[in-house]
């Protein structure tokens, strides 16, 4: 490799780097739609969408160049006449369910969304039992254990 | 020589907790006072053991031995002091060091303090702490060595990652595990008292103030955590239900509900068998937030120390401890016979519902975390579940918990009268929800979060000032002020406690419902308005720190003409590390937060700027310091101090009636 490409080779990898890392605050102002009902339902849409090479952050919220991209997305779908629900379905059509940081309550997705009232239910009904268990029972008499007796008559004693 | 000798002493430290784990136990089981007696001494040199080797890392940090790995990994001849100590515990081997350091200092405290218990508990109890210590020094030694030496070292290190030099961070994880470990030692009382199969009063009572220092550990923890992602982030969000967070927030829920049913077993001998699973529990998921963390199995913000390996490791322990005490109480659970009687309507009764609450809320967290792994192991299908979920699915228990608590906190013991109860809380009642009606009439058109919030906040705060004025009596105003400062300390603790969480929940609810944000690109000099204030950007500087370069903007925020104060937002290159960071500019306010971030320098000129405030922001924070103040006063109340003292002349301590 000469070494006039071995250089361009270095820039183009510095750029990538310096890409991947870029600092950036969210949203940017050149990204905003002169539109604010738009906007405000551009904003909404982005809090929902996941941020596909981030750890757990919603495009609205990351740095990273394909959030951006996403956010573009969006609001280009808007500008379009989209609805909400179309526009989102638009992106998880070409990115499939893993976008959605809500998660739909199709399929097996039920079990995700009725295990809490499920579990309430349940744990409602065996704690109301065991409340009736508690009125209806009768106070026992305190068992000493031996060693205890012991002490006890040591102490009636002296 | 010194990196050395703490590796030896960590092996020595494995030995004598195999000998602490075994010998006290043969001795308890058999009833030799000599075997039992070599706990107490066991766990004070594990901890000396442990030390030693924790200072010796600490060492090689501050002098900066690049002969270390680990060191290599995470220091930097450049950066500051503070930051080289903080560094000792920002990585994985470091981290799980200072667990085991924190494990074996509990277990320490527990032989120092623990001279009241009976001589087999105790021996029990440090046995099992030793079984602890003993698989995570495994751990440490086999997987994750500290003191793995390099056989060429470099110049320099390769430097901690930016986002964690900071002082929020710093002290961040030391709470946690303070909190996470603490819970171990409910866990050493729980699996003593199933093998012993007795649980009373007695064992209500020494396991709570243990409990107690756990939770408020795990409380100041997480609170910080909490703090430092919405300072330093950029985002201005202080909760994103990541699911290392979720790991923290999972023990913590099973401990508040292990605090509130140990009181149960504490004063009326019932709720035994539940809470001696709870303490199973509660350590369970402190053990899993470790694996969680430590594996990466879920990837997340913080998967900074992931390692598939490791992760085998600790799930196999978590495997062998939580399966082996879940059968343990399968066995003895039957055992554990209720003594007291108690009505439908009582204290009792109201306590059972908020550990319902809190048990199913905390299962509610962990179904939506691993959720996305069930589905893609199970169903093929790659998902996510984030914030909305848990927002949707994890507020309403909240609400309840929040709207049954002054109740709750006001009905008599074993037979309560609502109505009675309710007496007090009607005042409180009516201003709560006047409030929350404002509140909803002058915020049209947003969402019921507000009003929500705002009445729920303020029927838990106003409710536990009235638990407090129901126990000064019904004499005239200067008796009753006089009674309320001779309260009991356990008074105070609850209700400062409760009246924190009210205050967390009014802040969330104003943060979340109430904020305001502006983007726009900015010139130097240029000024505009945002939320009735008026920001000027005043200059961009290059300012160079220890072991970084930083754009600070200076930005000055007036209020009607008059200046109210000067922010210097930063964005901060880290060279070594290469990585940015963005430090907002932040004034706290009593009502509400500026919060001023700097953004990309644009192509046309100017600077991309955002602007937040955040009403009560600070609050949330205050409330959580609040719960953990409940906490303090609750664990200085005289019963336990008293008790402590009365017990230790007596010749065969006895568990109080």
């Amino acid at each position: 490799m000469s070494r006039a490409a071995a250089l361009a080779a270095a820039v183009a990898a510095a750029a990538a780097l310096a890409g991947l890392v870029r600092p950036a605050a969210a949203v940017q102002p050149d990204e905003m739609l002169a539109d604010p009902v738009l906007e405000a339902r551009a904003r909404a849409i982005s809090k929902g969408l996941r941020c596909l090479v981030c750890r757990n952050e919603s495009i609205d919220e990351s740095n990273a160049p394909l959030a951006r991209d996403l956010r573009l997305l969006v609001r280009e779908r808007l500008v379009a006449g989209d609805s909400d629900e179309a526009a989102v379905d638009y992106i998880v059509e070409r990115f499939g369910e893993f976008v959605l940081l809500r998660p739909t309550a199709g399929g097996a997705n039920i079990m995700l969304w009725i295990a809490g009232p499920l579990m309430l239910l349940a744990g409602g009904a065996v704690g109301l039992a065991y409340l009736r268990r508690r009125a209806a029972a009768a106070e026992p008499a305190a068992a000493l254990s031996p060693e205890e007796q012991r002490r006890l008559d040591e102490i009636l004693r002296s | 020589m010194l990196v050395e000798f703490g590796h030896f002493a960590l092996v020595l430290a494995l030995a004598v907790a195999i000998l602490q784990g075994v010998v006290p136990f043969v001795g308890a089981a058999r009833g030799r006072a000599g075997w039992m007696a070599l706990a107490a001494p066991a766990a004070t040199a594990l901890f000396l053991l442990v030390a030693f080797a924790f200072a010796a890392l600490v060492h090689a940090f501050v002098a900066s031995d690049f002969s270390l790995a680990v060191v290599v990994d995470n220091s930097h001849t450049a950066k500051p002091l503070i930051y080289k100590l903080s560094g000792v515990w920002g990585n994985h081997e470091g981290s799980m060091l200072l667990w085991v350091l924190i494990l074996s200092l509990f277990g320490a405290a527990a032989a120092w303090f623990g001279g009241r218990l009976p001589a087999a508990l105790r021996a029990r109890v440090l046995a099992v702490q030793a079984w602890i210590a003993a698989t995570f020094l495994a751990f440490i030694l086999l997987t994750s060595n500290p003191f793995a030496r390099l056989a060429f070292p470099p110049m320099d290190g390769r430097d901690l990652n930016p986002l964690l030099q900071d002082p929020g961070l710093a002290l961040h994880p030391p709470f946690l595990y303070l909190g996470y470990v603490g819970l171990s030692m409910a866990f050493s009382f729980a699996v003593a008292a199933l093998i012993e199969g007795r649980v009373d009063a007695a064992w209500g009572r020494w396991v709570r103030p243990w409990t107690l220092a756990a939770w408020m550990f795990l409380t100041v923890g997480i609170a910080l955590g909490s703090w430092w992602a919405y300072y330093e982030l950029g985002w201005g969000g202080f909760w994103f239900w990541d699911p290392v967070e979720n790991a923290s927030l999972m023990p913590w829920l099973f401990a508040t509900a292990l605090l509130h049913s140990a009181i149960v077993v504490e004063k009326r001998e019932a709720l035994k068998a539940w809470t001696i699973l709870l303490a199973i529990m509660a350590f369970g998921f402190s053990l899993l937030g470790t694996f969680i963390v430590r594996s990466g199995l879920l990837t997340s913000v913080h998967a900074f120390a992931s390692d598939p390996a490791r992760g085998i490791f600790i799930l196999a322990i978590l495997a062998v401890f939580i399966g082996g005490a879940l059968t343990l109480f399968a066995a003895r659970a039957g055992a554990m016979q209720a003594r007291g009687v108690f009505a439908p309507v009582s204290r009792e009764a109201a306590l059972v519902a908020n550990n319902l609450l809190l048990a199913v809320a905390c299962l509610v967290v962990f179904v939506g975390t691993l959720w996305p792994l069930a589905a893609e192991l199970f169903f093929g299908r790659k998902l996510t579940v984030g914030p909305p979920f848990f927002d949707l699915a994890f507020t309403p228990f909240m609400v309840a918990v929040a709207a049954i608590l002054p109740p709750g906190a006001l009905l008599a013991w074993k037979r309560g009268d609502l109505s009675r109860a309710m007496a007090p809380l009607a005042g409180v009642l009516a201003l709560s929800l006047a409030a929350g009606a404002l509140v909803w009439a002058v915020g049209t058109g947003r969402s019921a979060l507000g009003p929500v919030g705002v009445t729920l906040g303020l029927w838990v705060i106003l409710g536990a000032a009235a638990d407090l004025g129901q126990r000064t009596g019904r004499e005239g105003l200067r008796r009753r002020l006089a009674r309320l400062r001779r309260l009991p300390r356990a008074d105070w603790g609850r209700a400062v406690a409760h009246a924190g969480f009210g205050v967390s929940l009014l802040a969330i609810a104003a943060v979340t419902a109430w904020s305001d944000e502006d983007i726009r690109v900015a010139r130097e000099g240029e000024s505009f308005a945002f939320a009735g204030h008026d920001i000027t950007l005043v200059a961009v500087r290059r300012v160079e720190g220890p072991n970084y370069v930083s754009a600070m903007a200076e930005m000055e925020v007036a209020r009607h003409g008059r200046h109210v104060v000067t922010l210097y937002p930063e964005r901060r290159n880290y060279p070594a590390a290469g990585m940015p960071t963005t430090e907002a500019g932040i004034d706290y306010g009593l009502l509400r937060d500026i919060y001023l971030v700097l953004g990309d320098p644009q192509e046309g000129g100017g600077w991309a700027v955002r602007s937040h405030v955040k009403p009560l922001a600070s609050w949330l924070w205050a409330g959580c310091l609040m719960m953990a103040a409940g906490g303090l006063l609750n664990l200085t109340d005289r019963r336990f101090r008293i008790a402590a003292g009365a017990r230790r002349g007596a010749a065969a301590p006895l568990p109080a009636a």
